[in-house]
């Protein structure tokens, strides 16, 4: 099956993310699933006219699109011309492109939160009127309207995140490409559940300083980051800290928080990234699922429970006091 | 005289046109179009300042950590603050892993799948170009790409992930490595070691980092930077794409002991210290309003009607009224590493992949000399507090070259954030005078065969620049 990748208003990121994919590397495992790269701008070796030919031999038809992949948001400045993006060499704006190439394709997939919701792109009060291809923002519609539908069905399947790991990519296209991904695996924001059926919360290593509020008061502090330093892994979709990034990590593990990057409107925080915003000392934003008072009474009475070696090590940037299980010998 | 537009340019990080001005065989004039405005520059004006932290990695995915360390920098300019000698080292570690895997990916992926292709046949190194790099397949970029990607357990480690950490604050890292973390990155280290040194290099990183001049250059034959330079040899590529022959660094790494690589300018005889106070953007031949200006004083307001005699997004940077090259070779005569002294007048195609393949070995080595300096029990994240007022500069060396952020704050908010990234240097447009930019000058008197829609040398001389566009307008 083709696939055809087109780098539109983003930084590229989510391309070199998922050139970090491993066992088998990236190359292989599209080759395995039988998906033949028509062209990608980090990897192909047309260019110039080469590569114009392949997009005007998708345009007529005469080579037939199974998947196009959209990295990047959509500009639409200025004026909703779109011009703040030429697709260099070809004099129109990728806008345009986007709305030309998506209706012949068996699927779109929007590979970053910039290509499905507009993203970093957007942030700042928009300056380029960034987009997604089927979302601006949380609001459907995008660069192409909320009733597209890809010709095999589905709407644009965003793969959010900021960047995406290279299995939520590799492992859309693999279930793409072997006919198992339906309606029915997309979450509200048309987001692969692979991965948003689980919170960045989920096996956060700080979850036992989460558990009794035992917070880091700055950044490279081991405590929880909810409730000062802006952490919204309890709300953000993500298995990022079930499968490991490069090897082993991830924001939280990293010592900084979650910005719910899989998240449209990530980009324009209420306060700062990296600061959480609180109405009368409580931090604003709390998970959704569970109700306030409750969420204050248990926080309050764990926070009270703290044993000594969270709380110190919570405000250390290393483990001060060891765990002592019982059964642990001494000498 | 005809004219030739080639886009779009790919294996380039970004969005790239070349327009071509041909007369007799070659290029008489060349036109570097950046053709996509985000406007990162005005998303900042007005926020927090710590939001630069988490933002302007995201102006590039390549040159991701290049862009976060600036930020720290020009806010810990600002503020006053300082990273620990530990978190500087840290820092450095995370920054020398991004900017080693970046110059592999440049090889592999982006610049040698070019020799690999049909138009070189006849060759007698064609064979094995096309075993090793032809696009997608080659079993060099297989090894490089597995290979890279290992290495970026070092970012997963101390930096969480990669792209897009936000592990660089002003005073420091925000993730302490323990002895195990340590000796995890050693091994790690070693194994990309083994790789360069038995693909890209066939031999001692020890022995390419030490050779001295072009004699001992061109005697190099073994593994991909051998093939390359036999190539090389045969093309004619030392004759190529000269550059303006004028290095910028702002010298690589900051430690607590000094940059890791000496800071300057090399015109022809010597380093001079970088007037760095004295850089002037020019927009009037780009689709900017405005006036050249310092980047403390600059603005970024994009010329919606896109007139001319603007042609691209991209402002042009000069240092005293004049253009300067930056990058992988820059640095290193800068620094002046005596092989790449030699290749200083040269300022060739050559040059600059031989600058490259020179500053992969020397990084590998000062990575793992890093690496023993880890000490975990150190502190490695000092105080820092946004000031109320005040301004900035974040002066690093990304893969690319020379990197720039210059912050303004009033009231405690930005109220200014300038950025000058290596390949707005680089392919910078013509500026008031009209003088071309490195790159636009570069193409002059490339040959172009009858028929070609993309020359094989004017792709030869752009990507041996190894250009970032996403950096290039931000």
């Amino acid at each position: 099956m083709n696939l055809l990748w087109l780098q539109s208003a983003g930084c590229g990121g989510c391309t070199m993310s998922l050139l970090c994919a491993e066992d088998p590397n990236v190359l292989e495992l599209l080759e395995d699933a039988g998906i033949n790269l028509l062209w990608h701008p980090a990897i192909s070796e047309a260019t110039g006219a080469e590569a114009n030919a392949i997009l005007q031999s998708v345009l007529s038809g005469d080579t037939a699109l199974d998947i196009l992949c959209v990295e990047g948001s959509i500009v639409t400045g200025p004026n909703g011309t779109g011009r703040f993006h030429i697709l260099s060499g070809t004099g129109r704006p990728m806008l345009d492109w986007c709305r030309s190439l998506a209706p012949l394709a068996e699927h779109v997939v929007a590979v970053g939160t910039c290509a499905a919701f507009g993203g970093v792109t957007a942030a700042g009060g928009n300056p380029s009127g960034a987009v997604g291809l089927q979302f601006d923002g949380s609001q459907a519609g995008g660069a192409l309207a909320s009733e597209f539908r890809g010709r095999a069905g589905l709407p644009v399947i965003n793969v959010a995140g900021c960047p995406t790991h290279p299995g939520w990519v590799t492992e859309t296209l693999l279930l793409l490409a072997s006919g198992a991904l339906g309606a029915e695996a997309l979450d509200g924001f048309n987001r692969p559940r692979f991965y948003t059926d689980h919170l960045v919360h989920h096996a956060c290593p700080k979850n036992e300083y989460y558990e009794y509020k035992a917070s880091a008061r700055r950044l490279s502090e081991l405590g929880c980051m909810m409730e000062h330093l802006g952490c919204i892994g309890t709300q953000a979709v993500g298995d990022c800290n079930i499968r490991p990034w490069n090897g082993g990590g991830s924001c939280t593990r990293g010592g900084y928080p979650c910005i719910a990057c899989t998240s449209p409107d990530f980009e324009d925080p209420q306060l700062t990234f990296t600061e959480t915003p609180k109405v009368a000392g409580i931090p604003v934003g709390l998970p959704t699922d569970m109700p306030k008072a409750w969420f204050m009474a248990l926080a309050s009475l764990s926070k009270a429970a703290t044993p000594e070696r969270i709380s110190k090590n919570a405000k250390s940037d290393r483990i001060e006091v060891a765990p002592k299980p019982k059964r642990e010998r001494s000498g | 005289m005809t004219e030739l537009i080639v886009g779009p340019f790919n294996r380039v990080e970004g969005d790239l046109e070349v327009r071509l001005e041909l007369r007799d065989g070659a290029v008489a004039a060349a036109y570097a179009n950046s053709p996509l405005f985000r406007g990162f520059e005005v998303m900042l004006d007005g926020a927090d300042p710590r939001d630069a932290l988490t933002l302007t990695p995201r102006i590039c995915g390549i040159c991701s950590i290049s862009q976060s360390a600036a930020a720290a920098h020009a806010l810990a300019d600002a503020a006053g603050a300082e990273m620990p000698e530990q978190g500087a080292l840290a820092a450095a570690i995370l920054h020398g892993v991004e900017n080693l895997a970046d110059h592999v990916t440049h090889f592999n992926l982006f610049f040698m799948p070019d020799f690999a292709r049909l138009a070189y046949e006849a060759r007698s190194w064609h064979s094995e170009m096309v075993e090793r790099f032809t696009a997608a397949k080659g079993a060099s970029q297989h090894a490089a790409l597995e290979a890279r990607a290992r290495l970026f357990h070092v970012t997963g480690i101390l930096g969480g992930k990669w792209p897009h950490t936000l592990a660089i604050q002003p005073a420091g890292v925000t993730r302490v490595p323990d002895a195990a973390d340590r000796v995890r990155i050693v091994s790690i280290l070693k194994s990309f070691r083994r790789h360069l040194e038995a693909r890209l290099f066939g031999g001692r990183l020890e022995d390419f980092a030490g050779l001295s001049g072009l004699a001992d250059l061109e005697a190099w034959t073994q593994g991909d930077a051998g093939l390359f330079l036999r190539a090389s040899a045969d093309l004619g590529l030392a004759e190529a794409g000269q550059g303006p022959r004028r290095y910028l660094s702002y010298g690589a790494y900051p430690l607590a002991s000094g940059r890791v690589t000496r800071a300057g300018v090399w015109a022809g005889s010597g380093v001079s210290d970088a007037a760095t106070g004295e850089i002037v953007e020019h927009v009037a031949q780009s689709w900017m309003l405005g006036t050249a200006a310092h980047p403390y004083d600059g603005a970024t307001r994009p010329d919606e009607a896109m007139g001319a005699p603007g042609y691209s997004w991209c402002k042009a940077p000069r240092l005293d009224g004049q253009t300067c090259e930056v990058g992988a070779l820059a640095r290193q005569i800068v620094d002046g590493h005596p092989l790449a002294l030699a290749l200083a007048d040269e300022g060739s195609v050559r040059a600059r992949i031989a600058g490259r393949l020179l500053e992969i070995a020397r990084t590998q080595m000062w990575l793992e000399d890093w690496t023993q300096a880890l000490d975990p029990t150190a502190q490695f994240m000092g105080d820092f507090t946004v000031p109320k007022s005040g301004r900035g500069v974040g002066l690093v060396e990304a893969a690319r070259g020379a990197l720039g952020h210059w912050v303004v704050i009033e009231d405690g908010r930005i109220a200014n954030y300038q950025i000058i990234a290596p390949t707005t240097w680089n392919f910078s447009p013509r500026d008031a005078d009209g003088q071309p930019g490195p790159l636009e000058a570069a193409l002059v008197g490339a040959p172009v065969a009858e028929g070609e829609t993309a020359p094989l040398s004017v792709q030869h001389i752009v990507r041996s620049f190894d250009p970032c566009m996403v950096c290039t307008v931000h």
